[in-house]
């Protein structure tokens, strides 16, 4: 037993399991969302009767919806520095400023669907855009409101004073990972539905 | 133990003969099988024309024969492979089996791998899936057509749940088209033209002798093409899973010679027979729901259901399931749902007398 | 090293209803992953209910033992069941149970997250089940799903399945389905983070890798179903379009989606199989797998290929022929890393002292079965012949010989290897063989005279078929097949049962064995290593066995 050359046991550095784990949960949700970026992209211009796209789209707003999401990445950015640097003051601001963005987008999402439904009576069931329309932007949002709740649950925590640096900072840069996915997932979904899904 | 092990050796062996004697005769054993079993199907054929069985082994024109050509390609390399393979399994066992009084307890020479060899086995199935894939394509290159062949009989299949409407494209023909159902009657030695539509789920129209299978989609409108090179009745019947009735959805193509199918059609542009002797059960056909759902011309324009403006030209009723005799007929009519349970013809209650003078008008429909 | 099996001592002395509490609250890999398998076997077990229904009802042609609707909904049962219930779980299972073993850890990554993906599968399986009472709905039509395990729109929409047999069906698929996502999370957390030192990635047994590349499989493909499953909802809740052809929306993109899924699950259904093999037919024909590096390329290589065949399921949908080309190539490719898995068992046992065992039997078994259901796919990927074939009988006898001869056979096979490692008794070898040859006999007769009436013409999932057309004998061959599978299942059932009762004290390592899991006691502790192991090579137990020729010199 004892011969058996140990020069070749390599010490284990493996990533942290957490780190692993949200990886796969992100890697499987790219695919929950191919299927309807897919069918969104698959049914453009099939819709048997309108409104169509070109006919609701206000792309005004969609941008400064968008422009609140992406900055609200770089606020997580920020605010997890500060968590890094035992700065919990700065920590809680930006946490704070990308919730608020954050917010900002839902709201913004919540106006655009209400302007389609009561402007243009235009719902899931009124026509194939409706219906991927509603499915694709509709799992964004709940993603994103995913995102708050946890974003917000740290907060909270941190404002009781739950949040420890050491143990903690994993954790909050595991959500920051899915938060920055959240982000991603939406640009992809403004590319297919604003601008390739907008042509006639 | 010994007699265990030997046992099993024996077993094993057993076992691999039958599998390489089956899978071997796998296709003689159907040939063997499929002839005697003619005379019983034929029941319902008329007794001139020959049935043919939907045995992909036995084709009766291009696509059919093209693809069974390629199988035999096909058959040939895959039972190399599964004699040589399972041969390597089989020696390996039986030669490096422990023997039986084998009690050391030195283990056998560790061998990790050999570069050579593993290329080897590499190489040569891709060098054979090479050749499959070319051959592959090639066929699919002739059989897929883009569009109908010269001089082909068009026809727009459509199906139902559980039955096929054609309709013949003829510019022969007064109005354009020829509605029948569930017996396509075509010409040998002419190519028939496919427009594959579906009413309401998906399909698939397959009569093996003629062609391989095409998915009836609804929304979405496929093509196949055949072109039947001997007489005979070709059965085949729908091979996607369509819902209760699936089994009962049975295809059946005449092909007869181009002058008995002239005569086929002029039947079936005749206009509608009006016998006054059957007008009650006329009467009862239009004021029931039978109306709703079969079209006979100049009577009913239902949609829903099998044209039966010329019912009595047919060998068979509720898409192949039954004969067309007045009996079958009358039973039918009396409660579908015994006949052909899940289907979607309602039993309509009639009394006797009912059914009688129903019946009696169907069967003038000629 | 050599000690009696330990018995959780704590465990036997405890009543009946705090032994089945302390395994519902276990988070130990152990006890989830013996539940998964367990959980499976009874799955099975209603799957071959629902089997033995539907090649009764088949014996004779016009046959009226069951109705349209009832045989509609027992094939349907059969498949979801045998795939999602069975073949899945029963896998993992088996992955959950070896894993950390293998790997030398504790546990897996996330006990807890385990726990939760078991009872979601058990929960899933329960709500699939549960529609035979209550699929009625409000319209008092039929009960359990009736639309075919692939659920082909429009078939699923509400106009033509009414009642909520369909709702359960993609409800019950759906949460097993977040159940098996987790346990890939699980996987892959476990296998990148918690092996033993020294184990690298090219020194993981081979099980290992393939439960890996499970894991990838599983978080692709799964989602993507997951998603199609939400789509048709929408359709049937909210009256979306997805699949409904009156609105413009495409049934063909069901069949997409459902394939794209549907692909990846078949290698998901039959790589663990390969993985066991790679463990079994080594030890047993006591030689180091043969191109260690060869099978992890070709694990690899199979797992991506799958992602790009799956219009091989739909050749007769009336794609363009460039499309069928392109998908024929690639499922042509894939038989050729499947082939080099072939012949690198066939060389590991060459030259080989192998041992019969059941365990070894039921492997032979598999390579056996396995080529000749993997040959007959390379016929269904020739696409003009597929026009002929697919949907037909052959189809069926084609799957029947992978998943079947294939996936469960190696399944038997390792149940009759770890089981001692599982429970510290082995299986009675003698009752073992009889199950063999059952399984053998009946899974020949069932299922090879099916390419047979398929050949002539008999499409799947017919609830009857017409005297005449040559289909009565071959029918009639396939029905009689399953006795002899019936008394294979109660032969193992009583086996088990009678092993955990009486059988012979295993010992930790009964079959000379190389892997870490055999370095451990049978049944492991609950840590299972008082002290975590190390690793020098591929075997290192053969490295400890043979201290004058280790392995890890070949490196």
């Amino acid at each position: 037993m004892t011969s058996i050359p140990h020069t070749n046991l390599i010490p284990s550095s493996a990533p942290s399991r957490g780190k692993v784990g949200m990886a796969c949960l992100i890697f499987a949700e790219c695919w929950f969302f191919a299927g309807f970026i897919v069918a969104y992209l698959f049914y453009i211009g099939k819709s048997s009767s309108g409104p169509l796209p070109r006919e609701v789209i206000d792309i005004k707003p969609v941008l400064v919806n968008s422009a609140a999401l992406i900055a609200s990445s770089f606020t997580v950015i920020v605010a997890l520095r500060g968590l890094a640097r035992s700065h919990m003051g700065v920590f809680r601001f930006w946490m704070l400023l990308t919730i608020v963005l954050g917010g900002y987008f839902i709201y913004g999402t919540a106006m655009e669907w209400k302007s389609f439904i009561v402007d243009h009576h235009l719902t899931i069931s009124t026509n194939l855009f409706g219906t991927t329309y509603y499915s694709l932007v509709g799992f964004h949002a709940f993603h994103v409101i995913v995102g708050l709740c946890l974003l917000t649950s740290i907060l909270v925590l941190s404002l009781m004073g739950h949040i420890h640096v050491v143990r903690d900072h994993l954790r909050v840069e595991l959500v920051s990972w899915y938060w920055h996915f959240v982000d991603a997932v939406w640009i992809v979904v403004f590319t297919t539905v604003y601008i390739v899904g907008m042509r006639p | 133990m010994k007699s265990i092990r030997a046992g099993t050796c024996l077993a094993l062996c057993v076992f691999v003969a039958f599998s390489c004697v089956a899978s071997a005769s796998a296709v003689a054993a159907a040939e063997i099988c499929a002839p005697g079993s003619a005379a019983t199907a034929s029941s319902v054929a008329p007794p001139t024309v020959p049935t043919i069985l939907p045995y992909i082994f036995d084709p009766h024109g291009p696509p059919a024969r093209m693809i069974h050509d390629l199988s035999w390609l096909v058959l040939g390399i895959c039972a190399v492979l599964f004699i040589v393979v399972e041969g390597m399994i089989f020696y390996g066992v039986i030669v490096y089996r422990r023997k039986k009084n084998d009690k050391s307890k030195n283990e056998p020479r560790q061998v990790y791998g050999s570069n050579p060899v593993e290329i080897a086995w590499t190489i040569i199935p891709l060098l054979i899936v090479f050749v499959l894939a070319l051959t592959t394509v090639r066929t699919i290159r002739s059989i897929e057509l883009t569009k109908a062949p010269a001089g082909a009989l068009e026809v727009v299949v459509i199906g139902h749940q559980w039955w096929w409407e054609y309709r013949y494209l003829d510019a022969n023909v007064p109005g354009g088209e020829i509605v029948v159902a569930n017996e396509l009657h075509v010409p040998i030695n002419r190519p028939v033209w496919l427009r594959l539509e579906s009413a309401d789920v998906i399909h698939s129209w397959w009569v093996p002798a003629l062609a391989g299978k095409m998915d009836v989609i609804p929304n979405h409108t496929n093509y196949t093409w055949f072109n039947a090179d001997s007489e005979g009745l070709y059965l085949g019947q729908c091979a996607e899973y369509c819902g209760n009735q699936h089994a009962g959805m049975l295809l059946r193509v005449v092909a007869s010679k181009p002058e008995e199918f002239d005569a086929w059609l002029q039947t079936q542009i005749a206009p509608t027979v009006n016998d006054t002797s059957v007008a009650m059960g006329r009467e009862i056909f239009q004021e029931y729901a039978c109306s709703n759902c079969h079209t006979v011309k100049g009577v009913s324009d239902g949609q829903f259901a099998p044209d039966l403006t010329h019912l009595m030209s047919r060998q068979t009723i509720a898409a192949g399931v039954a004969p067309l005799d007045p009996t079958t007929l009358r039973a039918w009519i009396d409660n579908p749902q015994a006949l052909k349970p899940g289907c979607n013809m309602p039993s309509l209650q009639l009394d006797t007398e009912e059914l009688d003078a129903v019946t009696a008008y169907l069967l003038t429909l000629r | 090293m050599t000690t009696a099996p330990i018995h959780p001592i704590s465990e036997t002395s405890m009543g009946f209803g705090s032994r089945v509490h302390s395994w519902v609250i276990s988070v130990d890999h152990k006890k989830l992953g013996m539940m998964y398998i367990g959980a499976g076997l009874i799955f099975f077990m209603l799957g071959g209910i629902e089997a033995t229904l539907m090649r009764l009802q088949l014996m004779k042609p016009l046959n009226d033992m069951l109705t349209p609707h009832g045989f509609n909904q027992m094939f349907t049962m059969h498949g979801t069941t045998m795939v999602f219930l069975v073949g899945m779980p029963v896998l993992l299972g088996f992955g959950n149970y070896l894993i950390p073993l293998m790997i030398g850890a504790r546990d897996m990554a996330f006990p807890r997250l385990n726990a939760f993906g078991l009872w979601l599968f058990i929960f899933g399986g329960l709500l699939l089940y549960y529609s035979f009472i209550g699929g009625d709905g409000l319209y008092g039509m039929g009960g359990a799903p009736d639309v075919g395990w692939f659920a082909y729109s429009p078939l699923t929409s509400k106009a033509f399945s009414v009642g909520h047999a369909t709702d359960y069906w993609i409800l019950g698929i759906m949460v097993s389905g977040f159940g098996s996502m987790t346990t890939a999370i699980n996987f892959m957390a476990t296998i990148v983070c918690m092996r033993c030192p020294g184990m690298t990635f090219m020194r993981m047994p081979l099980f290992v890798w393939l439960m890996f590349t499970v894991g990838i499989l599983v978080l692709l493909a799964l989602p993507v179903l997951t998603g199609a499953q939400v789509m048709l909802l929408f359709d049937r809740f909210l009256g979306a379009h997805f699949f409904d052809p009156q609105q413009q929306g495409s049934v063909i993109f069901w069949q997409h989606l459902f394939w794209f899924f549907g692909h990846p699950e078949v290698y998901i259904l039959i790589l663990p199989a390969f993985g066991m093999i790679c463990e079994i037919i080594p030890v047993f024909s006591r030689k180091v797998i043969f191109g260690y590096p060869l099978m992890v390329a070709a694990t690899l290589s199979i797992a991506f290929i799958s992602l790009g065949v799956w219009v091989h399921h739909m050749f007769s949908v009336g794609l363009p022929p460039w499309l069928n080309s392109i998908f024929a190539a690639s499922t042509f490719l894939i038989a050729v890393p499947t082939g080099m898995k072939m012949f690198n068992w066939i060389g590991t046992m060459w030259g080989g002292n192998i041992r019969f065992t059941v365990s070894m039997m039921f492997a032979t078994g598999f390579l056996v079965m396995f080529l000749f259901g993997g040959l007959t796919g390379i016929m269904l990927a020739v696409v003009p012949f597929d026009w002929q074939l697919s949907d037909s009988y052959f189809v069926v006898g084609h799957f029947h010989y992978v998943l079947f001869g294939g996936t469960m056979l190696a399944v038997f096979s390792a149940v009759f290897y770890w089981f001692p490692k599982a429970t510290g008794r082995l299986l009675s070898e003698p009752m073992g063989k009889w199950t063999f040859w059952m399984f053998m006999i009946g899974l020949t007769l069932t299922f090879f005279p099916m390419h047979l009436s398929g050949v002539l013409g008999m499409p799947r999932r017919v609830y009857t078929y017409q005297p005449g057309r040559g289909f009565e004998l071959w029918n009639l061959i396939s029905s009689s097949g399953v006795p002899f599978q019936i008394v294979g299942v109660l032969l193992l059932v009583t086996n088990i049962i009678k092993s955990l009762i009486n059988g012979r004290v295993a010992g930790p390592d009964p079959w000379d064995a190389w892997t870490l899991e055999w370095a451990t006691s049978s049944p492991p502790p609950s840590e299972n290593f008082s002290k975590i192991p190390t690793c020098t090579s591929p075997r290192p137990l053969w490295d400890r066995k043979h201290p004058e020729d280790p392995d890890c010199f070949y490196e």
